[in-house]
């Protein structure tokens, strides 16, 4: 059954697998002193290589077959592999920020970026799994990895705190994403996606699996952080070190959505109208109580938590158009994750050692500091904003126009009020960089290539714009193809 | 009498609803938490081995195994956290755990 031939389409798997464990070693070596210049070298090189091998196989594949390996446990398609080519920038731009940050604490271990790795490595698994068994290992290692990168700086005591926290709910999600499985076992005697997919096609109205489904989709609300099951992710947005913070709103995010999508999409399709009016009301929900909350926020790391519920709750909304609502969702949340590593690292910019610049009045007069950044800021909040010109507000109208096309006119307009309501406080922080007086002067200083990915960064939202229509019909086609 | 499927399910509901009653109505100690959450992966495990079992199916019981190891670092990683808060709260109580709400 097994063939070493099978293990050339997981080679981008395997290679960060591999390089983790590199790092984690060569690691050992790296000190505050040497700044960890070599390890995020390293580490960043594997991203590289990783963007080409799938790239490459992407475009080896035209017809976008689907390839299942390892007994149907893991799956390579153009989904996946777009997917994952998104993680790997993602991630480039966050180890970047981490050195940065980690730099100005004189926080620098190597074990830190191994345990990136390994959690990049889980949410390449949770995009690739095919099989219960397969998701569910991809889904702790990330867990796993980000819990320890939560408590990264152990004399914090907010960190630990949120540690203990995102512990505790996360692996209460899991249990209950497990208890969902297990009954969706029992209810079609398989774990594997397709299988259960057709066994679901036969018998309908199943008690064991609605039940099953509901607590499945508990737990991708958990780990997406929708809307009633939003709790940790403030808390853990603000308790964390603000590279964990930055990681944790980029990639989990994509492997999160991934599951979504092969779990509701692919493996629970025949039962659409079961889960359809579930996932409508998490999202509706999540947009109305992220943007209320947000509002109210003094502290910048809790308002772009909240904003992150809105946006998710945004996304969930195209898994109510169908087929080309899950484009729209997948489109939604590349530009959203974006933005939001923009955003997080523009935070990181401002931080000192000790003191994160976490509160919206450390934002004063940015203008009068530094008129490139608070111009990067602008650009990523208005993003956020979902104003015309930039890529924000095309994710939205792609997203709306999809559940239009369905006849869902008042979730659309309940989604558009508030994000109306939500521009405010995007806003509020552009008013606080340009038109208040600044309290310090103190120079902002980074590494020219930190400045450079962070102008790269904010500047794709308007750069995405030349793409825009190429990247959208794109993701239409592969996700054609599930 | 012998034990059907769902004499296993109605223990596995049992244990599900203990571990759940221990995470969210305990207001002591945060290792009553962390038991809990085991006693939850134990009442997945009990569905896995039951269904396995009347269902002539051994993916189940694979799933098991996997489940097992998890947990195990999974605990591994709870007290590391644990022990990493007490040392600086010097306390296990769950309604000290309050620097971050707004």
């Amino acid at each position: 059954m097994f063939g070493w031939s099978e293990l050339i389409p997981a080679l981008p798997e395997l290679l960060v697998l591999a390089m983790a464990c590199v790092v984690l070693v060569v690691g050992l070596y790296s000190t505050n002193k040497s700044g960890g210049g070599f390890i995020v070298f390293l580490s960043v090189l594997t991203m590289l290589f990783a963007i080409i091998i799938t790239a490459k196989d992407h475009v080896a594949t035209v017809e976008f077959s689907r390839q299942l390996l390892f007994n149907g446990t893991f799956i390579r398609d153009g989904f996946g592999d777009m997917l994952k080519i998104v993680v790997y920038i993602l991630m480039i731009a966050v180890f970047f920020y981490a050195k940065q940050s980690l730099r100005t604490n004189q926080n620098v271990r190597g074990e830190y970026f191994a345990l990136l790795l390994f959690a990049t490595l889980g949410c390449m698994v949770m995009i690739s799994g095919y099989n219960f068994i397969s998701l569910y290992l991809g889904l702790e290692l990330v867990a796993l990895s980000s819990y320890a990168l939560v408590a990264y700086s152990r004399t914090d005591i907010k960190g630990n705190e949120a540690a203990m926290k995102y512990f505790i709910l996360g692996a209460m999600a899991s249990g209950l994403f497990l208890y969902g499985v297990s009954l969706l076992y029992g209810a079609t005697g398989t774990l594997q996606i397709d299988e259960m997919a057709s066994a679901i096609a036969r018998q309908d109205n199943d008690m064991l699996m609605v039940l099953g489904l509901i607590f499945v989709l508990v737990g991708i609300a958990f780990k997406l952080g929708a809307v009633p099951f939003h709790m940790w992710l403030p808390d853990v947005y603000q308790g964390a070190p603000i590279a964990t913070t930055t990681f944790l709103s980029s990639a989990p995010k994509i492997a999160a959505f991934a599951l979504a999508v092969r779990i509701l999409s692919e493996g629970m399709e025949n039962i659409f109208d079961y889960w359809q009016p579930m996932v409508a009301s998490l999202a509706i929900l999540s947009i109305i109580i992220g943007n209320i909350f947000a509002l109210q926020q003094e502290n910048l790391k809790r308002m772009f938590a909240y904003s992150t519920i809105s946006h998710i709750g945004f996304m969930l909304l195209g898994f109510v158009g169908g087929a080309d609502g899950v484009a729209a969702s997948m489109f939604y949340m590349i530009v959203y994750l974006i933005m939001a590593v923009g955003g997080f690292g523009l935070i990181m910019l401002l931080s000192t050692k000790g003191i994160e610049a976490e509160n919206i009045s450390d934002f004063k007069g940015l203008n009068q500091r530094n008129g490139w950044y608070a111009f990067l800021m602008l650009l990523i909040l208005f993003s956020m904003a979902g104003i015309p010109p930039l890529v924000g507000f095309f994710a939205k109208l792609y997203v709306l126009q999809a559940i239009i096309a369905q006849g869902y006119i008042w979730l659309a307009v309940t989604a558009v009020i508030f994000a109306v309501i939500g521009a405010f406080y995007y806003l509020r922080v552009v008013k606080v960089m340009y038109f208040d007086e600044s309290e310090t002067d103190q120079a902002i200083d980074v590494s020219f290539d930190v400045k450079a990915i962070l102008s790269v960064n904010a500047l794709a939202q308007l750069g995405l714009l030349v793409i825009l229509p190429v990247l959208f019909q794109y993701c239409i086609y592969v996700t054609q193809s599930l | 009498m012998s034990l059907t499927l769902t004499h296993y399910l109605i223990f596995s509901t049992l244990l599900f609803m203990v571990s759940l009653t221990g995470i969210f109505a305990n207001r002591r100690n945060i290792l009553v938490v962390l038991m809990s959450l085991e006693l939850l992966l134990l009442s997945v495990n009990t569905n896995f081995i039951a269904f396995s079992k009347f269902l002539g199916n051994v993916d189940g019981q694979v799933f098991v195994f996997f489940i097992l190891t998890v947990a195990a670092a999974e605990a591994a990683i709870g007290l590391a956290i644990l022990v990493m808060l007490f040392r600086n709260k010097k306390s296990l109580e769950v309604d000290d755990i309050n620097e971050l709400e707004g």
